[in-house]
């Protein structure tokens, strides 16, 4: 076994091993920035310093798909190939890198300089076909050389907003980061000054009546999770920004947090302020680079200007954030598995009840809120929960991010007040389908989402229409699919995605998203076996009932919905 | 004195204390509900999800080892929709893993008219037999991922840490650190894990060199000459190999 010279981890670990598991990602991603990948003499080091055993910390690292055990090439290069960067022609792209990186190794000797990888999802979906080189996002690769690709001189490419309304997006899409002080210049941090001057409690209620409820995907009321932890006895409480956006077909908090990152950071610290919290986490997935980056930045800002730290604006209230990046795992954008995730542990999602706002992080109070959520709480502050309501319907209150992908003119971001017509989405703010061809379905929700017909052109997006059309509004992913598209090669990629992404914890998951995928790729070779539509209803309907988490609960979403629209497609 | 809650489980009447799950809140009533990873010496993490009951108003099917009751709760225990989780679950587990030697899981798919072949051509787990010690073998091809023996290994019983999760997903497997052998690791022999595993996927190594047809002279010599080869190693290797 080769000889590290385990100094310069020594020196990251002493500002690691006091904080113990808790900062066992963290420890391991400086390790993998030192080392290329982790060998077994590095990681003892991290364990016994963190005092975790030997074999948790194996299994951890073995969990997430980023960490590395063995060598890897100087440049690493993941290509997407979830179903809207497939419609693209990523695999194309892909077939492209394998020759060039199979000749480039050819009679070569030396340890091999790229590494290339098939990723879930990239969260660029409006830039499709996307993938990241060596962390940073490239788009629109269909065309691009590899000299291009492995000059060294990517940038990440820049967001498409549009919409009906700019509220939340107000500050987003100008091809930059809205820095501090043009944030403030635009009445940013407004809220928070008008917050710490209100009782925790009205700031409460304020959220509750403003009918805001959650935008990750669950759409749990936003107001009712903040009273549990406010009337939670228990210290210290946690605020967490879920930002571990990963849901196939969903770029919204990306955007976010790469054009307008204070807008979420105010309001994550009202929500602190709000549940008497100290100190928050903001988790990103460890594919999003740039966004990371960008929000390190702003919370620097944020600190030095006095809106984060000891005695915030002269109120008396102190409140920190500290940063984490994931390491590869949908999975981690589950509540309770980010904690663990937090905790340093493997992304494991938690028994619920307990619930995260009487046993959250570390087991304590806590709430998590998704990047779009937070985005609204200033707005609402500003406003007043009344105004804030005079947008969307009365049942679905409030501005909606909509990440359109696939088939259209102008895939992009795009705000639109709840109750907003599809088919105004769809042809005007997005374009309408690419020329020559028309409308098949779209995929509502992501992967744990579900197919809409040309009857539900005329749908209103809102909870109540969309609940009543039997579609889900998820992360307000929508990818359009074209008549050229056939929906088993998507459900394909979709079984793949889920396949790959289970955790692994319980039964009906584990297995059942494993037999889906092989029932579908049967399907998506035009060869299923008689019987077959009956092994995926059953099998998906006891993943949906039975599961632990809402992944295995939605992993046979899609499919269950192709059946009822295609049924042909199956037999 | 905890407060008594009532409920009723396919529609008779039950009080139990506060706190108690609907598993044993059913068991005082004589109603048996199906389980595999549940263990009374272990947490219950609600994996194998076989012991799924309805609760009226609930959106998903709640699983009894962990479920709590509640006052006024309806629970049924059996139904169309409960039948078919258990039926697919244990369909999918034969699918998997060896079951051979899980007579409890076996009892269960005849029961639930379960189909042993309802996969075809579905990929097995079914890693090769790991024989890296004098005291028991592991063979994870009929192992079910009950998380048990790494409970006991853990906090639940032994505190020794030896074995962990390898890899996720449908690929995960019970594991050491960087796959070393049982006695490069923290690993005591005290054979808890044994004790806990319900598929025969740990077995003691005499046990399974008299099912492989070994006379027990021959696991005796075999036992011998294997301390003797230990001994010899172990005197140059004082200071430690690692």
């Amino acid at each position: 076994m080769a000889d590290f010279d385990l100094a310069p981890l020594k020196t990251r670990l002493a500002e690691f091993a006091p904080q113990g598991q808790t900062a066992l990602l963290p420890a391991l991603q400086a390790a993998q920035q030192i080392y290329g990948y982790l060998p077994e003499p590095v990681v003892v080091e991290i364990a016994q310093a963190l005092k975790v055993p030997l074999s948790e910390t194996y299994g951890v690292i073995d969990f997430y798909t980023l960490f590395y055990r063995q060598p890897v090439g100087k440049t690493v290069i993941h290509v997407c190939s979830d179903p809207v960067c497939a419609m693209a022609g990523a695999d194309g792209v892909f077939k492209m890198l394998t020759q060039r990186v199979a000749l480039m190794q050819e009679g070569s000797t030396e340890q091999k300089t790229v590494t290339l990888e098939r990723a879930p999802c990239l969260g660029l979906c409006e830039h499709a076909p996307a993938m990241l080189v060596q962390g940073t996002a490239v788009g629109d690769t269909g065309g691009a050389t590899w000299e291009e690709l492995m000059s060294g001189k990517n940038e990440p490419p820049h967001s498409v907003v549009g919409g009906a309304i700019h509220k939340l997006t107000a500050n987003c899409g100008h091809a930059k980061t809205t820095t501090l002080k043009e944030y403030i210049t635009s009445g940013g941090y407004e809220a928070l000054q008008k917050a710490l001057k209100k009782n925790p409690f009205d700031i409460i209620m304020e959220v509750k009546a403003s009918g805001l409820v959650g935008r990750g995907g669950a759409a749990f009321p936003t107001g009712a999770k903040w009273e549990g932890a406010y009337n939670t006895a228990g210290e210290p409480k946690y605020v967490v920004c879920n930002a571990d956006e990963a849901e196939p077909g969903t770029f919204k908090d990306r955007v976010m947090m790469e054009d307008d990152p204070h807008r979420i950071l105010e309001g994550l610290i009202i929500a602190a302020y709000a549940i008497g919290a100290e100190k928050g986490y903001w988790y990103i997935r460890r594919e999003y680079e740039n966004p990371y980056r960008i929000v390190q930045h702003a919370v620097e800002e944020a600190r030095q200007a006095g809106y984060l730290g000891k005695n915030i604006l002269n109120s008396g209230f102190t409140f920190d954030v500290e940063l984490r990046q994931g390491a590869g795992a949908y999975i981690c954008g589950e509540e309770t598995a980010q904690f663990e995730s937090i905790e340093g542990k493997r992304g494991f999602p938690r028994v619920k009840p307990p619930f995260p706002t009487t046993n959250g992080l570390f087991g304590k109070p806590t709430i998590i809120n998704n990047v779009e959520t937070f985005c609204n709480i200033p707005l609402i502050l500003l406003e007043g929960a009344q105004a804030y309501r005079q947008t969307g319907t009365e049942k679905s209150p409030g501005p909606k991010l909509f990440c359109v992908s696939g088939d259209v003119v102008r895939p992009g971001l795009y705000e639109v007040p709840f109750g907003f017509p599809f088919r105004r989405l769809l042809y005007e703010m997005a374009g309408g389908i690419r020329p020559g061809h028309i409308f098949q379905a779209a995929l509502f929700g992501g992967a744990a989402g579900a197919f809409a017909t040309e009857k539900n052109l005329d749908v209103c997006l809102s909870f109540e229409d969309l609940r009543l059309a039997g579609l889900p509004l998820g992360s307000g992913a929508i990818t359009v699919l074209d008549e050229t598209r056939d929906p088993r090669d998507v459900l394909l990629r979709l079984g793949r995605f889920f396949a790959e992404e289970s955790c692994g914890k319980c039964f009906p998951c584990q297995i059942g998203t494993r037999r889906q995928y092989e029932i579908l790729q049967r399907v998506a070779s035009g060869q299923p076996q008689p019987g077959d539509t009956q092994r995926l209803q059953d099998v998906g309907w006891t993943m949906t009932d039975s599961s632990l988490c809402g992944l295995g609960q939605t992993a046979a979403s899609a499919v269950l919905s192709a059946i009822q629209h295609w049924p042909e497609l199956f037999s | 004195m905890a407060e008594m809650i009532s409920l009723t489980i396919d529609d008779q009447p039950v009080s139990a204390s506060e706190g108690t799950t609907i598993l044993k809140a059913a068991a005082q009533i004589g109603i048996e509900i199906p389980t595999i990873c549940f263990h009374e010496a272990c947490t219950s993490n609600a994996l194998c999800r076989i012991c799924v009951v309805e609760v009226e108003n609930a959106r998903t099917l709640v699983p009894a080892c962990v479920g709590k009751i509640s006052a006024g709760m309806k629970v049924h225990t059996r139904s169309e929709r409960i039948d078919r989780s258990r039926r697919t679950l244990l369909e999918m587990l034969a699918a998997t893993v060896d079951l051979s030697e899980a007579p409890e899981i076996l009892t269960y798919m005849q029961e639930y008219q379960a189909a042993p072949d309802r996969f075809p051509n579905a990929e097995r787990r079914d890693p090769p037999i790991i024989d890296d010690n004098p005291m028991f073998i592991r063979d994870y091809a009929k192992c079910i991922l009950c998380w048990r023996c790494v409970q006991v290994c853990a906090s639940d019983a032994q505190f020794a840490y030896a074995i962990n999760f390898t890899g996720r997903g449908f690929e995960t497997q019970i594991g050491t650190f960087f796959e070393r052998s049982l006695p490069e690791t923290s690993c005591v022999f005290c054979g808890q894990c044994i004790g806990v595993c319900p598929t025969g996927a740990l077995k003691p190594k005499r046990q399974w060199l008299l099912e492989q047809g070994q006379t027990p002279d021959e696991i005796m010599a075999l036992t011998r000459s294997e301390r003797h080869r230990r001994m010899r190693r172990e005197i140059p290797a004082e200071g430690g190999t690692r």
